[in-house]
């Protein structure tokens, strides 16, 4: 089984990502079991899907996170896409998903970020890490989540900044 | 000036040790190159043509005399005895070691300098008035702001991975010296019928391939409110700024894609969620911010009996009446003045420094300027706070050092990119076309009576020598593999801004002096007295000046 960080420890990943389809949302099949979906995916089958609670919806980097809104918290899990570590779109995406809609579950970076990018995610919100490299040493990658340990603004981690806190 | 607490140097501390890492990682095989590439950028480090360039951060230009001395230390011992003042007022050093740099690193970390920020798709070194806090047409200081500015961009974690490039400036003067209406976000800073004080947010200037004059899109954003309403601007920018295409990536080409008054509203509805939160500005902090940058002790001086002094002085020393015309500037303090030290003496590269200058510019700032200097977006170093009665040892000083050329706003203060000497991203050379204009207007009385004069040369559209801006503008362009020059007449950085109009058909090298000269004929010529270049050009158009130019010889 693939592992991902969560919460700063290398853990079994017990989800699995459903890719973009070809063709129409509302055909796709969603599996049975924790699976993440395309957000368009959970728009077209809406209906079929509210009942099960082992569903979780991932937004790829151009799709905004008021396509989820105050949904966020009927989710166990939401995930922000990188097609690409300098496409930084998804970094906005997750602070909005826990600082305008309240997310409270596991936000996961998923895709091609990289390890240097670890410490701004979980300051933007983002609590798990599933590195599409499965090459990426996770020992490794858990010691950048430490890079930087005193910041100057506001974010997710640390709502209050700096001058706010200054002695 | 700001001077740095536990709290900054312990982020800076860890931001080095993240980057040796990150360095160490690069060169065992460990990250990728263009993985390892935002994260050098983002660390002031260039790979360039030659070798590698490091950018460092001067934010708003302020340095003092310990800093000086690092950054001649620095030139000294890890690179070739000089470095570059950038039209974004950074220093530049062109020749370090890549597996030295986080030996410089944390050697500037010392003295509280760092790159960060300095280069990447990130918000970049905020820029502002060389004559900040000094200025008589001062409004409000702009330092404090920047300062508080500077703080909030770094390690930003929501905007490191930009579209592109972000760049801020700040003015509080009525004279725009910080060109803030050609940054991805200017402020200007105003008071409103209420005496508060405040911002007008300019966004979406910009140069390089597509020029654009920004627009305001607040004529008053209240000052706790700074940081919030960047943030929702810059969020805009990150959500919905191009990134398919890297040339219409900026700030500038959303801005006209979704129209001002459409960008300014989705700002405006991302703010109203973001104002009231813990980013508003406390009157503490305002006060802290402003703290650093109080009066120095500033003597009661009779400016009367200095000024009498300094006319008798210069009546006896021609040079130096000189000296004081260009590169002396009133002061907002009786018997102070503002000092400018050319770095465009003929033969050097514009904004080129060595070593052992920084460390006289030290010198003179500990002497005579309460330890401090300034680099400037004209490539230039002031020293701030000079008296009037200290004006003649100090010239005596520069003329040795070899920044006394009293050449400040005239044509040959040239902006200049390094260009095709340095930078592997250049279509022409630069630096040899500003020594040519240099030599062809030698005659300072003449150069003179010409009054100013921005001459600015770029070495590509990317515009670092801010051609567009220039009242005469140079943008070397490859043709063929061959080195041309299109020259731009009309542009203007400050109040109002304006893009130069192309004249025609780019030129080669040698003709540059020459064709110089012919624009400066038909200036001659045509002005009326007292009228600058820029107004004279404004008031006759393009078609005196291709006329002469491209006259066929007869």
């Amino acid at each position: 089984m693939q592992k991902l960080i969560k919460d700063g420890q290398i853990q079994a990943d017990t989800w699995t990502l459903l890719a973009k389809a070809e063709g129409e949302a509302a055909a796709v099949e969603v599996p049975a079991g924790q699976v993440i979906i395309p957000v368009a995916v959970w728009h077209a089958q809406k209906d079929a899907l509210q009942q099960r609670t082992d569903i979780g919806v991932w937004l790829d980097s151009d799709e905004a996170a008021d396509l989820i809104g105050a949904d966020a918290n009927r989710f166990p899990v939401l995930a922000v896409n990188f097609p690409l570590f300098m496409d930084g779109r998804a970094f906005s995406t997750a602070r909005l998903l826990r600082e305008r809609y309240g997310f409270t579950g596991e936000l996961r970076a998923v895709g091609n970020f990289i390890r240097d990018q670890l410490c701004y995610l979980r300051r933007c919100g983002v609590n798990a890490f599933a590195f599409a490299d499965p090459e990426t040493n996770l020992e490794d990658a858990v010691k950048s989540l430490s890079d930087l340990q005193e910041y100057y603004q506001a974010a997710v981690d640390q709502p209050l900044p700096l001058f706010r806190r200054r002695a | 000036m700001y001077i740095y607490d536990e709290y900054d140097h312990s982020i800076l501390r860890q931001r080095i040790a993240q980057f040796r890492d990150q360095t160490a990682r690069f060169l065992a095989g460990d990250l990728k190159p263009e993985q390892f590439l935002p994260l050098r950028l983002q660390n002031g480090l260039y790979v360039q043509r030659l070798a590698p360039m490091l950018r460092i951060n001067v934010p708003y230009g302020m340095v003092n005399s310990a800093q000086l001395r690092k950054l001649a230390h620095i030139a000294r011992h890890y690179d070739k005895g000089y470095c570059h003042v950038s039209t974004r007022q950074n220093i530049q050093y062109n020749w370090p070691d890549l597996t030295e740099v986080p030996d410089i690193l944390a050697e500037l970390a010392e003295v509280g300098m760092h790159g960060t920020q300095s280069s990447g798709n990130c918000i970049r070194n905020t820029t502002s008035d060389q004559f900040a806090g000094v200025a008589p047409d001062e409004m409000i200081d702009p330092r404090p702001y920047c300062e508080i500015i500077r703080q909030w961009s770094t390690f930003h974690p929501e905007f490191a991975f930009l579209p592109r490039k972000f760049k801020i400036a700040v003015t509080g003067s009525t004279q725009d010296r910080a060109a803030v209406q050609v940054h991805d976000i200017g402020l200007q800073l105003v008071h409103n019928d209420q005496g508060e004080v405040g911002f007008k947010v300019y966004v979406g200037g910009g140069l390089g391939r597509t020029p654009v004059i920004g627009v305001a899109i607040r004529e008053f954003l209240p000052e706790e409110d700074l940081l919030s309403y960047l943030e929702a601007i810059l969020r805009v920018y990150n959500l919905f700024g191009r990134r398919d295409n890297k040339y219409k990536a900026r700030i500038k080409i959303l801005v006209r894609a979704l129209t001002p008054e459409v960008f300014a509203q989705k700002v405006e509805d991302e703010w109203q969620h973001l104002k009231d939160g813990y980013s508003k500005l406390t009157q503490e902090e305002i006060t802290r911010a402003k703290g650093f940058f109080t009066a120095p002790a500033y003597e009661q001086l009779d400016n009367a009996a200095a000024q009498a002094a300094l006319d008798a002085q210069a009546a006896d020393s021609v040079a130096f009446g000189k000296w004081l015309q260009r590169n002396v500037r009133e002061h907002k303090i009786a018997g102070y003045a503002s000092v400018t030290l050319s770095l465009k003496p003929t033969g050097v590269a514009p904004g080129d420094i060595t070593d052992s200058q920084l460390e006289v510019i030290a010198d003179l700032a500990d002497q005579f300027s309460f330890g401090e200097a300034r680099t400037t977006h004209e490539q230039n170093i002031v020293l701030a706070d000079v008296k009037k009665a200290d004006l003649f040892a100090l010239w005596q000083a520069c003329k040795t050092a070899g920044f006394a050329t009293p050449n400040i706003g005239t044509i040959t203060d040239i902006i200049c990119c390094p260009g095709g000497d340095f930078c592997s991203l250049a279509n022409a050379k630069s630096i040899p076309i500003a020594e040519a204009i240099q030599r062809q207007f030698e005659d300072l009385d003449y150069v003179y009576d010409l009054g100013d004069i921005d001459l600015n040369i770029s070495g590509c559209m990317n515009a670092c020598g801010h051609h567009h801006v220039g009242h005469i503008g140079i943008l070397g362009v490859d043709k063929s593999g061959k080195e041309f020059y299109q020259v731009q007449l009309g542009g203007n950085a400050s109040n109002d801004a304006s893009l130069g109009d192309v004249l025609g058909p780019s030129f080669g090298a040698d003709d540059m002096p020459a064709v110089i000269q012919k624009i400066v004929d038909v200036y001659v010529a045509n002005r009326t007295d007292e009228e600058l270049f820029i107004d004279t050009y404004r008031r006759i158009g393009a078609a005196p000046f291709k006329e002469k130019v491209y006259a066929k010889a007869n």
